[in-house]
């Protein structure tokens, strides 16, 4: 058994290591003087004020944020409605067809989901004319349209464990479903659409390949920006910045790992 | 109401009120399933417009020929002769290029090895690490878990790019190796398969961990107790009691990782090299570099029926495997 424990623990150290190693290294190189990034060149924090007289960056980060928001706040919204129909609506003829729509996404690669939703925009743009033009709408839309799924099956596993007398009652009391729904059930599945906003919002703000695929020319995300500038020779900046986003992550999962561990002792349960 | 002895207005009223009441039910019916179309029908409504729909558009595509000229850059299926003859044109070369050209297919061949390998190479890592996290005290269960999720919240191209500067000729990696003595010239991993092996398993192991760590927190320690006390040694007793027991998390993990690395772009375009060709790399040179939309399109639609629909199909026999199995 002692045996055992030395090995799980090796690997264990290990693995935390192989996950960290890194993003200790992007944080080290983001205090390096040196443009070089092999090179140290001693401690400067010449890149974080680099950074912020990048309006190019600034731009896309402002960009990226914008959309990841209204993408992750509409997937929330097409996303718990999905779910409802799941979950309550139990002779839905539907069912299979919008059970095919939120599972796919979830096992389609990412260059189908950007080939796809760029050659329905050009089509569209001939047939009807809109949307004229490519840029952040139709990010917004492609990236709404993959979050959907995510949402979706955070929302339906929360709905299915939900007490489903705690709606009759209401029901029985003369609510309407609506009312029910908005005073009743939401407030029970809130943690849920939380979690599924937040995930949404990181997919969007993180994703390379579908925002590539239905840009334009004006509206370049933060990923497109750091893909380029890795593909084409880096400048430190970026590692200054990636410092920050992780410093800003950290600090808020600390942050939500407090409050819920006063809350709940064992999340897992 | 003069002596006939038949009560009209108590008819009228029970006639009229059934009549309300009926009305009423239907009403409430109507409004009950205009809020049911309005619940599912959005959603559907905006799944079907921009992902079904697309697919078939895609359909259409991988159908046409390439055509430089016109924008955007595909020919038309239909075309009109003496302004009212209908003529359509189907092209299957795209398909037959895929077929015959030997790169599309090691391409697929190469996805398909690279992700299993990278998923056997996360369930190595992930395994132990689960079992320890499974295993600590609930004070550091928590914190443990965290750290997990931490690295996947945190931009994942950034992750990527460190693992350039991490794995260069010159890099960190290189030089500990020298200055240990392990090695006596720098080692080559930077834009080789070993790299993208190594930012798969990077980027997915998370996706491994946690639900291996679900599944194994609901074991029953007395099991493993009772297999030692009737003298099982502890090698045994993982593969005969934990391994078995945990399978649901191991497969559940294994298509969490296998899943997004057969499809990966990222991760083989900046960390491998030319030989590391991958389909979702292909699709995107075709489309971005030949700027070929018919063959990108007859891509997709290969990754769709090879790839998409049997993972589909294997996540639905699943699922009915676990209701049948919940339900016994």
């Amino acid at each position: 058994m002692r045996q055992r424990s030395t090995f799980v623990f090796t690997m264990m150290a290990f693995g935390y290591a192989f996950l960290y190693l890194p993003i200790f290294s992007v944080v080290l190189y983001s205090f390096n003087a040196s443009r070089l990034v092999t090179v140290w060149g001693g401690f400067s924090t010449r890149w974080y004020g680099a950074l912020f007289h990048n309006e190019t960056i600034l731009q896309a980060t402002g960009r990226s944020l914008l959309v990841a928001a209204m993408a992750a706040t509409l997937a929330v919204a097409i996303g718990t409605l999905a779910a409802v129909a799941f979950t309550r609506f139990q002779r839905l003829r539907a069912r299979p067809l919008l059970s095919l729509m939120t599972s796919a996404p979830l096992v389609m690669p990412e260059v189908m989901l950007g080939l796809s939703a760029l050659l329905l925009f050009v089509g569209l743009q001939q047939w009807i004319g809109w949307p004229a033009g490519r840029g952040l709408m139709t990010i917004t839309i492609a990236h709404t349209t993959f979050c959907c799924a995510y949402v979706t099956v955070i929302v339906q596993s929360r709905l299915a464990q939900m007490d489903e007398s705690l709606e009759e009652a209401a029901l029985d009391l003369g609510a309407r479903p609506w009312k029910v729904f908005f005073l009743v059930t939401l407030p029970v599945i809130f943690p849920a659409l939380a979690a599924g906003w937040l995930l949404a919002f990181t997919l969007s703000l993180d994703d390379l390949v579908v925002a590539s695929f239905v840009s334009g020319p004006s509206s370049t995300t933060l990923p497109m920006l750091i893909y380029s500038k890795v593909k084409f020779g880096v400048t430190p900046e970026i590692n200054a910045l990636a410092t920050l986003i992780v410093l800003v992550v950290t600090s808020l999962i600390v942050a939500a790992t407090l409050v819920m561990g006063r809350r709940n002792a064992n999340p897992l349960r | 109401m003069n002596g006939s002895g038949f009560n009209w207005l108590g008819f009228w009223n029970l006639v009229f009120s059934a009549l309300v009441q009926r009305i009423g039910v239907l009403g409430r019916e109507l409004r009950q399933r205009r809020g049911r179309l309005v619940v599912a029908g959005i959603p559907m409504l905006w799944l079907g417009l921009f992902f079904l729909l697309p697919f078939l558009i895609v359909a259409r595509i991988s159908l046409t020929t390439i055509d430089p000229n016109a924008q955007p850059p595909y020919s038309s299926i239909v075309t009109f002769t003496q302004g009212w003859q209908l003529e359509l044109h189907f092209n299957l070369d795209n398909y037959r290029r895929l077929w015959q050209d030997g790169l599309y297919l090691s391409a697929y061949l190469n996805s398909l090895k690279t992700a299993a390998i990278s998923t056997l190479l996360c369930l190595m890592i992930g395994f132990p690490m689960a079992l320890g996290i499974a295993r600590a005290s609930t004070r550091w269960r928590l914190p443990l878990l965290t750290m997990v999720i931490v690295p996947f919240w945190t931009s994942f191209l950034i992750r990527i790019y460190a693992w350039i500067g991490l794995l260069k000729d010159q890099g960190p990696l290189n030089n500990l190796l020298l200055w240990l003595g392990v090695i006596d010239e720098p080692l080559h991993i930077l834009y080789t398969n070993t790299a993208v092996y190594i930012g798969i398993v990077y980027s997915y192991l998370p996706f491994m961990v946690l639900p291996l760590t679900a599944t194994l927190l609901k074991h029953d320690r007395s099991l493993l107790e009772a297999a030692f006390d009737l003298g099982c040694k502890p090698m045994r007793a993982f593969w005969r009691v934990t391994f078995p027991l945990a399978l649901p998390g191991v497969i559940a993990g294994s298509l969490l990782v296998f899943i997004p690395a057969v499809g990966e772009f990222v991760i083989p375009d900046l960390l491998g090299g030319p030989d590391s060709l991958m389909i979702g790399r292909v699709l995107w040179t075709e489309f971005f570099q030949s700027r070929d939309w018919p063959l990108a399109s007859a891509v997709a639609m290969a990754i769709l029926l090879l790839i998409v629909i049997p993972t589909l199909l294997f996540e639905h026999l699943q699922a009915r495997r676990g209701a049948q199995e919940a339900r016994r």
